[in-house]
């Protein structure tokens, strides 16, 4: 049988399934074929707090989102083209997120009473017309599956777990992926059990082959591989490109890297990928709490390593203290915050950007703390670097904001050269002829000396009172107090200096007619936001685009920026926080955009906010 | 799960290995800061400070290479006033940056002045986890019994019953017995001394400080504004039947002519005071700090007065050797390093997955 193959430009799909049938694994293989075929890609997982929910249940469905083009994308997509659901639950959970006309590919094994009951179906979709809209495949995956890893002699639970690798392999034939990656995967992962090997090779296999000869699979897509920058690229999730991030800051600036860290969602994966690199002179700690996890990285930078924590929200709260102890200091050290749904243990597997007040003021006293954000998951390299050479420059601690959504998610990612990354100078103290003093300082950035134990002549005590200006011996002098709040303060607000100005995307602004509407953000949302700037400019609307970097201290010209537009959108997976620091430091009247659903924003969604905004903007004046 | 089989230490059980030492000698001015004294006068910190600033010249370190952290209390302005490196951090957490140090640098000789608030309350989370893991590190725990620096609230050593601000009505609380904890928390070497005796005193320290690993040495030491007295049983007059001295390898006996005992029961392990006279001195319990099994120690340490202290054993509880957290972490860094050689950024950066673009 000759099939048709038809051209796309780009496809969403939605993986999903129990959160024990491997929907994380067969999204991530996808998504390694789908890098290996050259598309650009955008991913989002979405899994439950639960290792294992009760099966069948809504609340234990897991996804795995993957959107890929033959262009630059900068979302993991708002709607699925195609639902891959394995269970009554997944495609309850998921059908409301379909357009009409999207195609859902269904495991019709596990439609029975009980598991209908169990997804809160009165009646079965599969019978009623409830998918009309859609085009709907049956497929008995699980039988399917079981029949066709017979030969192993597994039991009949591990063959039908296998078939999640037969979804795959229709998928993926679907599509024309190339399959060596996911073999090879497959021959890795289960080298020891050579039977689960070849069952789920079968499984993947027979996936393939099924949507190559049965006839209600029609059709075969193509996305041809996408124009990118010439280069070297990789997937990355932003847990692992921090990860390295950090790795590359240790070797740039000679300092051995000491992470003290408790494991917490969703930043635990940073703490196991830093925990393999023990050649890069990188030592893990596995702390009794968050305290002592900062306290231990705190502990290292005095000693003159580059100390690194990881955590999220909750571990930020219990870090507050040692935060203000490293603001006083005066010591390096980085503490990178995976934001989570909030308050308290909130949402911990979903994604939100509620965690900027708290980086900005979570912390009794005056005790300023630069912030720095990521914008994509591969971003977080970059930001890893920037973020320690704050920290080593100014001796002072900097936080790093990601979130769940950056780093889970995944993109391509085009390699650096190694000799081309920034260097990091860590310029300790050494003895002089005159008397050594901790707190003199460097006249441009404020720094002090960074001066650690085992160099003679500079013996010399700190600690959390307040210091004595330059000798840093304990002082309760008000006018000094004073001073050292206010030179804290300085030193901070001194690091725009070294920044660069603002990068504004402004289409009109090279022929004189700048646009008047400008969308302003910070991390995880620079995709969505980028995505939707282009669906509005499509649609004739005059828009531009600047992300923030660099939260505190704001890019010096930030304030020109806002100026020069009639309106300011900042959309924020919070309730207003960027927007109220503007408002407060600018006084510019932006207009917040705010949604707190532990998911990313949808292009389209953002797109309309524009165009809400843009339709009631007066008539240009003059 | 994947076992890993850990490497056989071949560690120097020797706490200052590593710390580089200076020909220069030392005196006891060679470790005061310029920093003015300010606890209360007649305050036990004063004794403590006089004996480890004495008692530092011996170990013949380079001074850089001392570093002194301290929490938050009476006892943590300790580093102020040595001309070491020092850090007063906050409240309870000095064991944890002390770890980090210790880890990243095993060329310092890492000590950490405690009180009882400090470790044991707010602290003491990080204490035991610092003991299990037996980080190369001296803390000094000064247990005054009361909460000095807030001015007279009861802390979890005081005696149940203890009247002060925050517990007019008396303490209901159960105290802690620091060494029994300690040794719960599975460390390595435990002692106890009195600030007033700075012979003893400074034998611990020496031996405390030759210990590789966690050494907890608790400290009684007189607050003489909220708790003036609490160890005066063990001070002056009639001290010699109030204090059990313990030493490792003597049969423990006690009181002025040494007529009172120890015997150890052999099923039970309970032990007993019993009087020299009477049963003979071959029956008498012998100390063995060395012994793996911990619960000969924590027997001793059962015998301190849990109220007013009348009597309490006073030495060297525990001494045995462990690996220390901070040479195996250090020595997976090697190791690693070893078998794998040097990373290599770029590869890492690459990963196995790569694709180029034109």
């Amino acid at each position: 049988m000759t099939k048709q193959v038809k051209q796309l430009d780009r496809v969403i799909i939605r993986f999903a399934g129990d959160s024990g049938d491997g929907m994380q694994l067969t999204g991530d293989r996808f998504t390694a074929e789908t890098a290996a075929f050259g598309n650009d890609l955008s991913t989002l997982p979405d899994f439950p707090a639960e290792i294992r929910a009760p099966a069948g249940t809504l609340h234990g469905v897991s996804s795995f989102q993957v959107h890929f083009a033959d262009h630059d994308i900068l979302t993991p997509g708002d709607k699925p083209d195609v639902l891959v659901a394995m269970n009554p639950a997944a495609l309850r959970a998921n059908v409301a997120d379909l357009e009409p006309g999207a195609t859902v590919i269904v495991d019709s094994h596990d439609f029975s009473t009980r598991n209908l009951t169990r997804a809160g179906y009165a009646d079965n979709p599969l019978e009623d017309d409830s998918l009309d809209n859609f085009a709907v495949h049956q497929v008995d995956l699980t039988a399917l599956t079981v029949e066709a890893v017979k030969e192993f002699g597994l039991s009949r639970k591990d063959s039908a777990r296998a078939k999640n690798m037969f979804a795959l392999g229709l998928v993926s034939w679907m599509y024309g992926r190339p399959t060596e990656s996911t073999v090879e995967f497959l021959q890795t992962r289960f080298a020891s059990k050579t039977e689960l090997r070849d069952a789920n090779i079968t499984a993947f296999r027979t996936g393939w082959n099924f949507g190559e000869t049965t006839e209600a699979f029609a059709v075969s897509y193509e996305i041809k591989p996408a124009v990118m920058r010439p280069g070297r690229y990789r997937n990355i999730t932003g847990n692992l490109a921090l990860a390295y991030g950090i790795i590359a800051a240790g070797q740039r600036s000679g300092l051995s890297v000491f992470l003290g860290s408790y494991p917490i969602t969703p930043a635990s994966d940073i703490l196991h990928e830093l925990s393999k690199h023990k050649r890069f002179g990188v030592t893990t700690f596995q702390a009794e709490d968050e305290i002592s996890g900062i306290g231990a990285a705190l502990g290292a930078s005095f000693g003159g390593a580059l100390g690194v924590t990881t955590t999220s929200g909750p571990g930020v709260a219990l870090k507050s203290e040692t935060i203000g102890l490293a603001v006083m200091l005066e010591l390096p050290l980085l503490i990178c915050d995976i934001q989570r749904g909030g308050p308290s243990t909130g949402l911990p597997t979903k994604t939100e950007q509620s965690d900027l007040l708290q980086a900005m003021f979570g912390r009794n006293g005056e005790a300023p703390v630069p912030i720095i954000a990521p914008r994509s998951p591969s971003d977080c390299f970059d930001a890893a670097l920037e973020a320690v050479r704050i920290a080593v420059t100014y001796r002072t601690p900097v936080m790093l904001l990601s979130d769940g959504y950056l780093g889970n998610g995944s993109e391509p990612w085009r390699l650096p050269e190694v000799t081309e990354l920034p260097d990091i100078e860590p310029a300790f103290a050494t003895a002089g002829s005159e008397p050594f003093l901790p707190y003199a300082r460097d006249p441009e950035t404020l720094a002090r000396p960074w001066a650690v134990p085992g160099t003679a002549g500079l013996e010399h005590r700190i600690g959390g009172l307040e210091k004595a200006d330059r000798t840093g011996d304990i002082s309760y002098d008000p006018a000094n107090h004073d001073l050292m709040v206010r030179t804290r303060q300085a030193k901070v607000d001194r690091i725009a200096a070294s920044i660069g100005p603002l990068e504004v995307d402004d289409p009109g602004s090279e022929h004189g007619q700048r646009a008047r509407i400008l969308v302003l953000g910070w991390g995880s949302t620079y995709g969505p936001i980028g995505a939707a700037v282009r669906r509005a400019r499509r649609d004739g609307i005059s828009v531009a685009q600047a992300h923030l970097r660099h939260l505190n201290p704001f890019p010096s010209d930030l304030g020109e920026v806002l100026r020069r537009y009639d309106r300011v959108v900042v959309p924020e997976m919070n309730l207003g926080q960027l927007a109220l620091l503007i408002r407060a430091k600018y006084l510019v009247d932006v207009v917040g955009y705010n949604k707190v659903r532990g998911l990313p924003f949808g292009a389209a969604e953002l797109a309309d906010v524009i165009q809400g905004v843009a339709a009631e903007l007066p008539a240009r004046e003059g | 799960m994947t076992s890993i089989d850990l490497p056989t230490p071949d560690l120097r059980f020797d706490g200052l290995a590593g710390v580089p030492s200076t020909e220069t000698p030392q005196t006891r001015k060679d470790f005061a800061s310029d920093q003015e004294v300010r606890w209360c006068p007649g305050c036990g910190d004063y004794a403590v400070l006089a004996a480890v600033q004495g008692f530092l010249p011996e170990l013949g370190l380079r001074r850089e290479n001392i570093v002194f952290i301290s929490g938050i209390g009476c006892a943590a302005r300790f580093p102020y006033y040595l001309d070491t490196f020092g850090l007063h951090s906050i409240h309870g957490r000095a064991p944890t940056i002390a770890t980090g140090l210790a880890v990243t640098r095993p060329d310092l000789s890492v000590w950490v002045v405690t009180g009882d608030g400090d470790a044991l309350s707010i602290g003491g989370n990080h204490l035991i986890h610092a003991l299990r893991r037996n980080v190369n590190t001296t803390i000094l725990l000064f247990n005054n019994r009361i909460y000095g620096l807030t001015k007279g609230q009861y802390s979890p050593t005081s005696e149940t019953g203890k009247v002060t601000k925050s517990t007019p009505m008396g303490s209901v609380d159960t105290p802690f017995n620091p060494i029994s904890l300690a040794l719960g928390a599975e460390a390595t070497f435990v002692a106890r001394t009195i600030d007033s005796d700075r012979v003893h005193l400074t034998s611990v320290l020496r031996e405390a400080a030759a210990h590789r690993g966690s050494s907890l040495v608790e400290i009684y030491q007189n607050c003489p504004i909220f708790n003036d007295g609490a160890f005066d049983a063990l001070k002056g007059g009639g001290r010699e039947a109030a204090i059990i001295p313990l030493v490792h390898g003597e049969p423990i006996t006690f009181g002025s002519e040494g007529e009172h005992g120890l015997r150890r029961d052999a099923r039970t392990g309970a032990i007993d005071v019993v009087e020299v006279a009477e049963l003979g001195a071959e029956s008498l319990l012998v100390h063995d700090a060395h012994t793996d099994d911990p619960s000969l120690a924590f027997a001793l340490s059962r015998l301190t007065d849990a109220g007013r202290i009348n009597r309490a054993p006073v030495g060297i509880f525990r001494q045995v050797e462990r690996p220390t957290y901070d040479d195996l972490a250090r020595q997976q860094v090697t190791t690693a390093r070893q078998t794998s050689g040097e990373g290599d950024l770029g590869a890492l950066l690459s990963g196995r997955d790569t694709w180029t673009v034109a």
